[in-house]
């Protein structure tokens, strides 16, 4: 084979591990993206059933309870127009508290109790997600999504 | 008073760039000698004036003046001195005002090493990256100036956020932003090729001991704010793909893709346009990165700044710079022309997949960290992309990647039969096949097939790198002279990689980690080690209160250690911080983190073991010692009569 020709078959080798590669890092992609919903949007069937997803709001006052001794803690997470109910068991985040903002990685159960596989909150004290701060604000206005 | 002087220096040294700016490359256009050199002492006053302003801050955090905004937004009496010095890069404006300091610094560096230069060349270098100064002064000027006043002036500081109360963070960003900066001096060098026309291989020579000096910082800038988040934030992660750690591995990987692709310039004089377009690329991604971490659309302990003007400050700044640049390139580009050719199987292509590969990662990075915020802006919902993602997608490219780089490195310029390759290679080949099966088996009792695989290909990478010194070690009388410095760079940083993914695929292999409920006295085991919880008692530190709990690891009944973990309570901020307690060792790491008390003086507890997770630090470490010594090579060193023709390239395996 003359160079030139030995240059394209190593320009066709590539450009076929490139499309075969891009295929496969598409899928992972699709596969991997988590939406972000307020228990005002899980109510009126916007969240998927069969795949996780994030659930953000602030958790309910008083909500917190744990049995002794028991890594399992339950809450209800609320955009203050709706409520979920949620389960995690494990190590907390520092900055997990009543009245602060949360945002909960799961999928809910037949019983409609978000099961939780991780718990995110916000890094410091004056911060609230934009995410929360925006479905707050849509949820005291009334105009429930 | 002073603080006043500090902006004015800022002021003065804003228009010291505009000159630098302007006129240098005003003079190159038109041949005027005269004009040329005022780059250089432009250069040197812009250094002072912007250094004099960062002292000024630094001194205000020193001395407490809480009538300077920035100064009682982060720092309190109570702060240990060595953290208010730390403060002053410690949130927003500060840490703009470090970029420019650091800015000022490489383009002071390019003034006094660019005496060997042709004056024309060297004026329109400094003169661009007198433009880049002039953009991120004005920035901080018109949007984040550190100086404002506040009145009346508060009794005490509001603390600086305890998460960076570390060590760490002392270091991390003047490193981070060394290398992210640094990529400007090859953009520099690029765009003042890009405005002559002509590109020789001497350019190629003058501007790889800048990428590799830039990269060298950001390796290790990245390497320490992992570790960092590794024992402050993490909980025993050391990457999270986070947007903001995406944010400085894009130019990182950018970096590395032009250092290859350099070596082909200088050496053969082709990839020239290709050349010039990574280190464009590179540097937009280091000014993309600015922009997502200090424009607060990203939600991250890096986000301080939730100011919308900033955000669009920097992205009209990103557009103006990169898309000058991309635009001249694209008016240019086709005059750079390639000389000469090069077959299939030749150190050449194993230099041009790298690039596709290294390219292909950049942008999975690049669609999982910037998807979400188009989705978020379009109103197509609010995703978030999941490591899993980052995880599987990024192997696709690097996998193959690391396997070759064993190959080229081998490979000769031009030509190269592939049985000549396979003869020299089928041992190391042989003995990381032999190690990758048996290795995992031996010490940790058992294998998966991806975990086997990491392990041959990082026993590969160690072996192809060590090949060439141990063969001539070996027979050192058919070794005629010693291998060069910069070969000798190579030969590390690959080595580096090496050992960063047999440190990768074990930890992410063999980690155990485990949530416990515990009262004193409960006894767990987690990898071979027995955690015995002795308790907890309350601690008083200089400026927050903790609760400790005490830990005793056993191995086969014999002390290892104690471990001390903290739930702290910084005074100022009221805000909980959890200190993870580490036992570090080259074997294996173990971690013990305080949850929440549950009642009744159980403890909810986040107990880890991490085999080999040293590798990891210690692989990006050899990476940056490999930059250091290929740096070192004297054929860095400028001289005026060597920038003639490209010379004829050695069939050797020198990468040079």
């Amino acid at each position: 084979m003359t160079p030139r020709r030995q240059r394209m078959v190593l320009v066709a080798l590539v450009a076929a591990g490139v499309i075969l590669s891009a295929g496969l890092a598409l899928r992972a992609f699709q596969e991997n993206l988590l939406y972000f919903f307020t228990p005002s949007q899980v109510m009126a069937g916007e969240a998927p059933d069969n795949r996780a997803y994030h659930l953000g709001g602030m958790v309910l006052p008083d909500s917190i309870q744990r049995d002794p001794g028991s890594l399992t803690v339950n809450f209800i997470v609320t955009d203050y127009a709706h409520s979920m109910p949620v389960s995690y068991s494990g190590v907390l985040p520092d900055l997990f508290g009543e009245d602060q903002g949360v945002v909960a990685r799961g999928r809910p159960d037949a019983n409609g109790l978000f099961v939780a596989d991780e718990i995110l909150a916000k890094h410091d004290e004056n911060y609230m997600p934009p995410e929360i701060a925006e479905a707050l604000a849509q949820a005291e206005q009334g105009e429930t999504p | 008073m002073i603080p006043e002087f500090g902006h004015f220096a800022l002021i003065l040294a804003l228009g010291l760039a505009l000159i630098q700016a302007s006129v240098p490359l005003l003079g190159a256009a038109r041949q005027r000698t005269d004009w040329m050199v005022l780059a250089r002492p432009m250069a040197v006053g812009q250094f002072v004036f912007v250094a004099a302003a960062f002292v000024v801050l630094a001194h205000a955090f020193y001395v407490d003046d809480f009538s300077v905004r920035y100064v009682a937004l982060n720092s309190n009496t109570a702060l240990p001195t060595a953290y208010k010095i730390a403060a002053v890069w410690g949130s927003h404006e500060g840490s703009l005002l470090l970029w420019i300091l650091i800015l000022a610094g490489w383009t002071l560096g390019v003034a006094a090493a660019s005496r060997g230069l042709p004056e024309a060349f060297a004026a329109r270098v400094l003169g661009v990256l007198g433009l880049v100064s002039v953009g991120m002064l004005l920035f901080t000027l018109l949007t984040s100036n550190p100086f404002d006043r506040i009145f009346p002036p508060p009794v005490d500081g509001n603390d600086l956020n305890p998460l960076l109360q570390d060590p760490g963070l002392v270091m991390h960003p003047p490193l981070l932003y060394m290398g992210y900066v640094g990529l400007s001096v090859p953009f520099a060098f690029s765009v003042a090729a890009l405005m002559t026309g002509r590109l020789s291989s001497a350019w190629a020579r003058w501007t790889r001991p800048w990428t590799v000096g830039a990269w060298m910082f950001l390796t290790v800038g990245i390497a320490l704010g992992s570790w960092w988040a590794y024992y402050e934030l993490g909980w025993g992660g050391w990457w999270f793909w986070d947007p903001v750690e995406n944010a400085s591995f894009m130019p990182w990987l950018a970096a590395t893709a032009l250092i290859h692709s350099l070596a082909v310039t200088e050496r053969r004089g082709i990839f020239k346009s290709w050349t010039l377009l990574l280190a464009i690329a590179a540097f937009t991604l280091s000014l993309l990165g600015t922009f997502l971490v200090r424009s607060g659309i990203l939600v991250s302990v890096h986000a301080f700044a939730s100011d919308p003007a900033r955000g669009l400050f920097i992205l009209l700044l990103l557009s103006a710079i990169s898309g000058g640049a991309l635009l001249l390139y694209a008016v240019r580009a086709r005059r750079f022309r390639d000389e000469g050719g090069f077959r299939a199987i030749s150190r050449e292509s194993f230099l041009l997949i790298n690039n596709v590969l290294l390219i292909a990662a950049t942008a999975v990075v690049l669609l999982g960290t910037l998807y979400p915020l188009f989705s978020d802006a379009l109103g197509f919902g609010k995703p978030s992309v999941g490591p899993p993602y980052f995880n599987i997608a990024f192997l696709i490219p690097m996998l193959p990647l690391a396997a070759l780089v064993g190959m080229g490195m081998h490979a000769y310029w031009q030509k190269m039969s592939a049985s000549v390759l396979m003869r020299r290679l089928r041992v190391p080949a042989g003995i990381a096949l032999v190690f990758g099966v048996s290795l995992p088996w031996l010490l940790f009792g058992g294998a998966g097939v991806m975990t086997m695989i990491g392990v041959i290909v990082g026993c590969w990478l160690v072996l192809s790198s060590l090949l060439d010194p141990i063969t001539r070690a070996v027979r050192n009388r058919s070794a005629p002279r010693p291998l060069p410095r910069a070969q000798w760079g190579m030969i590390l940083a690959h080595l580096g990689v090496g050992v960063f993914i047999l440190g990768v695929t074990v930890v992410s292999s063999y980690s155990i980690e485990t949530d416990a409920a515990a009262v004193p006295g409960d006894r767990r085991e987690v990898g071979g080690y027995e955690f015995i919880f002795r308790g907890t008692r309350d601690v008083q530190g200089p400026n927050y209160q903790a609760v400790e709990g005490e830990f005793e690891v056993r191995r086969d009944g014999r002390l290892v250690t104690v471990l001390a973990p903290q739930k702290r309570i910084y005074r100022v901020q009221q805000s909980p911080m959890t200190e993870t307690a580490i036992d570090a060792g080259w074997r294996r790491d173990l971690l013990v983190a305080l949850g929440d008390p549950l009642g009744d003086g159980a403890w909810s507890l986040r107990v880890q073991y991490r085999p080999l997770i040293r590798f990891i630090w210690l692989g990006a470490l050899i990476m940056a010692v490999g930059g250091l010594v290929a740096l070192s090579d004297p054929r860095y060193r400028l001289e005026r009569q060597r920038h003639a023709a490209p010379r004829q390239a050695p069939r050797t395996a020198e990468v040079g």
